[in-house]
């Protein structure tokens, strides 16, 4: 559809962009990224004929770009640049109404069906119909890039070019914006070019991206080749790291500041427990990276509360979340900052220990009920399995954890504890197997993230042999306080 | 009904009123039925057909071919305060009218057109030096530099007058006269004089009403829209430049027209140059003729020269745009 090849130019005689090439084919949307500077919208004004190219060539359906007359060129392409000022009034929909000026031929250039039906479609599309016979200069800056955008495609040209579509957008208007565009490559095939300053944005909408550094290609590919974190802290100068989207197949870039904030520099005790009648709590002063299996506030985050709420063993509720939320704030823990967790167990038969490392302490609680205790492997023989009866397991350590210290301390947890149950010769009741756990089992791993550095957390490492040791002893003697208390041998 | 369609109906009929007082009113009252009255008194037929008419024809075309300049200069430059003044194409055709006088010029196969054609010639030589030396300054040719240039252009050309007229010493009254601008005692040879080219003028900036529409949007935007900005702005400049020439070579220099008509036409009907254009047109005509009517009742019989009528308007005009875009954060 559109091929630039080794193209150079800019101002003048001063040389903006040099060798650039690159290809984009029907329906595919390419992002275009690069500090300040780097060339990015003297490269687009080159491909849309506006600034003069020194040397390459481009290519727009197999035909040479100055082979084109200006408004068989509007005919192909459509570009859509920054905001910019009007001295004079225009109505919303007088300006849509402009972009079939290619479109328009003879003396009276008389406005056909087809005008008005790409006018009408621009509009429903841009969601501008109601504003139609407003003036232009009356509108937020939101609006007037969309009556911008929907000009753009009343022009119906297979080809769009975008300079930041989303500059002074609110987060609304870009997804809106994008969204429509990007429907538009999907549906009608348009091929879209267009500037990112949001790494993200680009990321998530774009195809491919073409990474600029000082008026050169510095990476072409998909987002995954190019929203790499030595890559685009090399061009950008500034330190990031990157990150997997929630729900798209698609890397998204975290900054991270190199400013020095003040945080406390105490570490974490078992002192930082409080065992109440219904209640063990874990309070830290600031907060800790967490993941965990917990009701409330599951997977990861950072939070500074730990709630491990005894429940009643009837208790039952048709929604859980809602009632432990209720029950969190009547307490005075607000959602924003709070871990919580539910268990059978007397809140007094916790199991709280602390165990030195040479790089700082980590504390283990654990509650266990294992009346209903269960072999995993064997798990999938019984249908219903009763949802009461749990061991939850907590481990905090003082030190900075990575990703796959997080996931190895959770397996290396789980090990322990199904160790502790094999010792104590806990018996899943149906199988009459020794049971490796229970049916609703919590783990959570929290860290201050000070400190040392702790790669790894599996048995092999320091801390792997802590947790190890930790979750076994705290389990076994949890265990015993259960049945002791059960008034089992 | 829609804005323009009323604007249109609105217009027509003011032109219409203006030719009826520009026609009847004056030191002898006479009947607008004169003119199709076959049985009308000869004299006041005489004074009809040989005095008011061409008059006001004369006025109306002036009046029509300075509005539509300025509108569409005013969309070119994106700048509600110019006119054809502005670029120094007024400046050049008065030298070039002068210069006709001054020496006498006249060539045999151009006729009646010799005055109005070197004026066009004096706009066209200015406005491409206009344009040469912007494009020297700044090659995208911004409008800011345009604008600066013609205002440049525009004092140079202006002393050059004046060292004309300081060399005729007889003829000096009767420049002096022409420069403030009237349409008195012209007859219909004016009219035939400087109709050919208003038609033509005018035709031109109309075949550009979509393009100027698109320009307003920068001529950047125009380029994406398909406008070949450079051959159209050509046009435009042409197309004005030889308006403004005929308007100056047949009735001397007559500021502020160019700048009030499209303003008010903008400010009542939108601004949309579709509509602008014709409107400006036929208002510019109308507001010329009834300009020239109180110019010679006034203070009957001394008659005021019109330039002195359209810039006790057009002054206090061109500093409330020049207020009101400042506020706006505009210019």
């Amino acid at each position: 559809m559109l091929r630039v090849e080794n193209v150079s130019g800019g101002y003048d005689r001063k040389m903006i962009i040099k060798n650039v090439s690159f290809e984009v084919g029907k329906g595919e949307m390419l992002g275009i990224l690069g500090p300040n500077g780097s060339g990015k919208s003297t490269l687009l004004k080159v491909i849309s004929g506006i600034l003069h190219m020194e040397s390459g060539n481009v290519m727009i359906d197999g035909k040479s770009l100055i082979s084109y007359s200006s408004k068989e060129l509007a005919k192909k392409m459509a570009v859509l640049p920054q905001l910019h000022s009007h001295t004079f009034s225009h109505s919303v929909r007088d300006t849509i109404a402009l972009g079939r000026y290619p479109h328009q031929t003879g003396l009276f250039s008389s406005w056909s069906a087809e005008d008005e039906e790409a006018v009408v479609e621009a509009m429903k599309l841009t969601a501008m119909e109601r504003y139609e016979h407003q003036m232009l200069d009356l509108l937020s800056g939101g609006e007037q890039q969309r009556v911008f955008v929907a000009q753009a495609l009343a022009q119906q040209a297979p080809i769009l070019l975008l300079d930041e579509p989303t500059n002074h957008l609110d987060i609304a208007h870009q997804k809106q914006l994008l969204d429509t565009i990007k429907t538009q490559a999907i549906e009608k095939g348009i091929t879209i070019i267009s500037i990112f300053h949001d790494i993200n944005l680009a990321s998530l909408y774009c195809d491919r991206l073409l990474l600029m550094n000082q008026g050169e290609v510095k990476v072409l590919g998909a987002p995954q080749e190019v929203v790499k974190k030595d890559q685009i802290e090399t061009v950008y100068k500034a330190r990031i790291s990157t990150n997997p989207h929630p729900e798209r197949p698609k890397p998204q870039i975290t900054i991270l500041p190199d400013v020095n904030e003040q945080r406390s520099d105490r570490t974490i005790t078992a002192d930082n427990f409080q065992v109440t009648a219904d209640l063990v709590v874990f309070q830290a002063e600031t907060q800790l990276k967490t993941w965990s299996s917990a009701v409330i506030n599951a997977g990861s985050g950072w939070y500074k509360n730990f709630v491990n709420r005894r429940v009643d063993a009837s208790y039952a509720c048709d929604n859980v979340q809602e009632e432990m939320l209720e029950y969190l704030a009547k307490n005075g823990f607000s959602e924003a900052d709070t871990v919580g967790m539910m268990t059978a167990v007397k809140t007094t038969d916790a199991v709280i220990k602390e165990y030195d490392t040479p790089f700082g302490s980590i504390v283990i609680m654990v509650t266990a009920g294992v009346g209903n205790a269960v072999d995993v492997s064997r798990a999938h023989e019984v249908e219903m399995l009763p949802a009461i009866g749990t061991i939850n397991t907590w481990i905090i350590v003082n030190g900075e954890l990575t990703d796959e210290a997080f996931i190895q301390a959770v397996i290396t947890a789980t090990e322990s504890k199904t160790k502790a149950l094999a010792f104590e010769q806990v018996k899943d009741p149906r199988t009459g197997t020794i049971a490796t756990g229970t049916s609703t089992d919590s783990v959570l791993i929290a860290a201050t993230q000070k400190g040392r550095q702790i790669p790894y957390a599996g048995p092999i490492t320091e801390i792997g042999k802590k947790i190890g040791l930790g979750v076994y002893e705290c389990t076994v003697e949890a265990i015993q306080i259960y049945k002791k208390a059960k008034g089992w041998k | 009904m829609s804005k323009a369609l009323i604007g249109y109906i609105l217009s027509i009929v003011a032109l219409f009123v203006a030719i009826w007082l520009g026609v009847s009113v004056g030191s002898v009252k006479v009947p607008i039925s004169t003119l199709w009255d076959t049985g009308a008194d000869a004299i006041a037929t005489n004074i009809v057909w040989k005095i008011r008419m061409p008059r006001v024809v004369l006025a109306g075309l002036v009046g029509a071919s300075l509005a539509i300049a300025g509108a569409a200069f005013q969309g070119l430059l994106k700048n509600p305060l110019a006119d054809p003044y502005t670029l120094g194409v007024s400046s050049g055709a008065s030298v070039g009218a002068v210069a006709t006088l001054f020496f006498g010029i006249s060539v045999p196969f151009l006729g009646i057109y010799t005055l109005p054609v070197f004026s066009m010639i004096g706009a066209l030589v200015t406005m491409l030096l206009v344009i040469t030396f912007a494009k020297l300054v700044d090659r995208a040719m911004k409008m800011e530099t345009i604008i600066l240039t013609g205002i440049i252009f525009s004092s140079f050309l202006g002393s050059v007058i004046s060292l004309m007229i300081a060399l005729t010493g007889e003829e000096l009254r009767q420049i002096i006269g022409w420069l403030l601008g009237s349409v008195s005692m012209r007859g219909w040879s004016f009219v035939q004089m400087a109709l050919p080219f208003v038609l033509i003028g005018t035709f031109l900036l109309w075949l550009n009403r979509r393009e100027l529409n698109a320009m307003l949007f920068g001529e950047e935007r125009a380029q994406h829209l398909g406008v070949n900005v450079k051959k159209r702005k050509m046009m435009i400049l042409i197309g004005g430049s030889m308006l403004t020439g005929t308007a100056v070579a047949v009735s001397g220099t007559i500021g502020f027209v160019g700048l009030v008509v499209p303003h008010m036409t903008r400010l009542l009907f939108g601004s949309d140059n579709r509509h602008v254009l014709p409107l400006s047109f036929i208002n510019g005509a109308a507001l010329l003729i009834v300009c020239d009517l109180v110019s010679r009742t006034i203070i009957s019989p001394t008659e005021l020269p019109i330039g002195v009528i359209t810039a006790f308007i057009g002054a206090p005009v061109f500093a409330f745009i020049f207020f009101r875009q400042r506020k706006k954060g505009g210019i």
